[in-house]
């Protein structure tokens, strides 16, 4: 079985579990971990959308 | 007296936190398991969503057609993808007795597959540090 996800939803997937992660790990108490994975998720997910929009102005 | 004070100030240094059990099996669990090294430790939620995480990236990069590093002595790219890989512990160990994560050429997709194995692997090893503090009483 194979699948295949676009650039976006291989972003997003891969910043849903990762943030997940680190909000476990890297924190304390349940209100900081749930704080501190949305702030990971919007770190990344706004990384892309930076970098995506530097690499368009690059390309022009 | 003199004996009393040389007594109150010889006391051996007692360890802050005394070595358990715990402390080894809990990191080797994590590892063999995703997120079993919290859930040993009755840390039921967070063990569970460490387990979906890591297991999820982990079987979608195999679904993306990702390659699986092998131990290997040449570049250091690949041996440095190898140690990712290991961090996934049973996971990896079943990905290779199957024979999956062959990689193949013709998706795009599957280099993203192969990363997402590798971070995956990478997570777990976080995960296992995690399970050994709560182990040792230096988290909660």
């Amino acid at each position: 079985m194979t699948i295949q996800l676009s650039h976006f939803s291989a972003a997003f997937v891969f910043a849903l579990f990762a943030s997940i992660v680190f909000g476990i790990t890297h924190r304390e108490t349940t209100r900081d971990m749930i704080r501190y994975g949305l702030y990971c998720f919007a770190m990344f997910l706004g990384g892309v959308f930076v970098a995506g929009w530097a690499m368009w102005l690059v390309r022009r | 007296m003199a004996n009393q004070t040389a007594k109150t100030t010889t006391k051996a240094a007692v360890p802050a936190q005394p070595a358990s059990m715990m402390a080894v099996i809990a990191p080797a669990v994590g590892w063999l398991i995703p997120g079993a090294g919290h859930m040993i430790q009755r840390r039921w939620i967070r063990g569970g969503l460490l387990l979906v995480s890591i297991g999820a990236l982990f079987v979608l990069g195999l679904m993306m057609q990702g390659h699986i590093y092998k131990a290997n002595g040449g570049d250091i790219l690949d041996m440095l993808g190898f140690i990712g890989d290991l961090g996934a512990g049973g996971l990896y160990i079943v990905t290779l007795a199957m024979n999956w994560g062959q990689g193949a050429v013709a998706f795009a997709t599957a280099d993203y597959g192969t990363k997402f194995m590798i971070v995956a692997g990478l997570l777990n090893f976080i995960a296992v540090a995690d399970a050994y503090h709560i182990a040792i009483g230096k988290k909660q």
